[in-house]
């Protein structure tokens, strides 16, 4: 790897990613890493050094780039988590190929990831929710807020847009779980062959007895007239699953955290509750729960007073990104009222989340209604006391225990 | 407001719905999921969250002429 830029103060490259130990903060360490530069060179766990993307521009720019991949089959493609070791072994529809295969893959799925769409499903999730809250008001003045409301309000919403039987989201959530937290590649490959098995049996099912889910509507649409086998309808499938309820529960969980550590913020929102959309922005760039776009350059790319050779690795920290003081002045603060748009919470370029309009909705009702209805509602236990995430996979909370 | 041309380029849209959350007086997502500019609303509708939209679109599929 080629340095070319001047500025570079310091040739060590520093491991990362790190573990938060405030749950709403990135690692220490990780603003030394911004003050070296929108771009700087950091060590993954396996002893490669890949370009760290810290400022907003460069990564707006980078995550737009054709001569920067997704390709996960590409062997020179980082790896950030020992789990991830053997991804070159199978495919991963959307998020690990590129145009034109992603394209027509995103196309066959964005009809019902719209705008309308999302605030169509407003009063399903709306159900969701209340139905949640009552059952933990019916059990008593305690519960524990991640397996209680934050991973059974995507889950279910998910398990309804698919079409997969909520009965079987304790089995899919398992699997999920191990898939993207798991410490081993050969636990993580054995949770998404599970997943794998259980989802060709679901489309088998399907297929006699068709359902009104979006998997329902692939199968009629897609896979009769072969626009897709069944080996990637099952993995895009799969994809939705994971990708539609761990990173929202996080958001759910964090965002809840959050906002009773910052009392001043929720009572701003709860003075003005039109700003909640305002405020989910916010909480998406504040928390930045997926801190590192892993990609790689196909093409040398000069950037920033920098070339990135032809297969360099590159690693956008979104923690970093989303508190560019270029972009958003005082980047540390929450702010519930502030304007956090083109924050890349959802990342940027063609990749940007297909389901961040349903995030969306489910966030803001999800939080809204929750700090309603238990006005109340506060932490049961220290707040150093929450159980962080490692920095490795999506940031947020193993529990938080909460109580009214 | 000067008059302007606002136009979205199909092949390049991923409809994720930016333009239609940042700025939905002008833009909408037609049935396919793709971005689209309101009929009638083509010169932008003296709406100043056109410029903002332009900028989320993760793609820059929108174009904004002045003309």
């Amino acid at each position: 790897m080629t340095d070319t830029g001047t500025q570079s103060t310091s040739t060590s490259a520093p491991s990362f990613p790190s573990d938060r130990t405030c749950p709403y903060q990135p690692p220490a360490g990780y603003q030394d890493l911004a003050a070296r530069g929108p771009l700087t060179h950091v060590t993954l766990y396996d002893g490669r050094v890949v370009w760290l993307v810290t400022g907003h521009t460069e990564a707006r720019s980078l995550l737009t780039d054709p001569r920067v991949s997704s390709d996960r089959r590409n062997p020179a493609f980082p790896v950030f988590a020992p789990r991830a070791e053997d991804q070159a072994s199978v495919v991963v529809p959307l998020l690990g190929v590129d145009d034109p295969e992603h394209a027509r893959q995103r196309r066959m799925l964005i009809p019902r990831f719209t705008v309308k769409h999302a605030n169509a499903l407003r009063p399903r999730i709306q159900l969701v929710v209340d139905g949640l809250i009552d059952t933990m008001l019916a059990k008593g003045s305690s519960a524990e807020l991640v397996s209680a409301y934050s991973l059974p309000v995507p889950s279910m919403v998910i398990c309804s847009l698919l079409g997969v039987p909520y009965a079987d989201h304790d089995y899919f959530e398992g699997c999920s779980r191990r898939l993207v937290s798991a410490p081993t590649s050969a636990e993580a490959v054995a949770a998404r062959d599970d997943l794998r098995d259980y989802l060709h049996r679901l489309v088998a099912r399907k297929e006699t007895e068709p359902g009104d889910g979006l998997l329902d509507e692939l199968i009629a649409e897609r896979l009769g007239d072969g626009q897709v086998d069944r080996d990637e309808l099952v993995m895009m499938a799969l994809l939705l699953l994971i990708a539609g309820h761990e990173t929202t529960s996080n958001m759910i969980s964090l965002g809840v955290y959050t906002l009773l550590e910052h009392p001043e913020q929720l009572a701003a929102l709860r003075a003005a509750p039109g700003l909640m959309p305002t405020a989910v922005e916010e909480l998406l760039r504040f928390l930045s729960i997926a801190d590192g776009l892993v990609r790689v350059a196909t093409e040398d790319i000069g950037i920033a007073g920098h070339t990135v050779r032809a297969g360099d690795g590159i690693v956008i920290s979104t923690s970093l990104v989303n508190r560019d003081a270029a972009a958003y002045p005082g980047p540390d603060a929450l702010d519930v009222g502030r304007s956090a748009r083109h924050h890349v919470a959802f990342g940027y370029g063609v990749h940007q989340c297909l389901g961040q309009n349903l995030a969306r909705a489910e966030m803001e009702i999800a939080l809204g209604t929750l700090f309603t209805r238990i006005p109340d509602l506060h932490l049961a236990v220290a707040p150093g006391e929450v159980s962080v995430k490692p920095g490795d996979t999506l940031q947020g909370l193993h529990a938080l225990p909460v109580a009214w | 407001m000067s008059p302007h041309r606002v136009s979205i380029d199909s092949g390049v849209c991923i409809g994720s719905g930016q333009c239609a959350l940042t700025a939905p007086s002008v833009f909408d997502q037609d049935d396919d999921g793709f971005g689209m500019v309101r009929p009638g609303r083509e010169d932008g509708a003296g709406e100043p969250m056109v410029k903002e939209a332009v900028r989320a679109c993760p793609v820059q599929a929108i174009t904004l002429e002045e003309v």
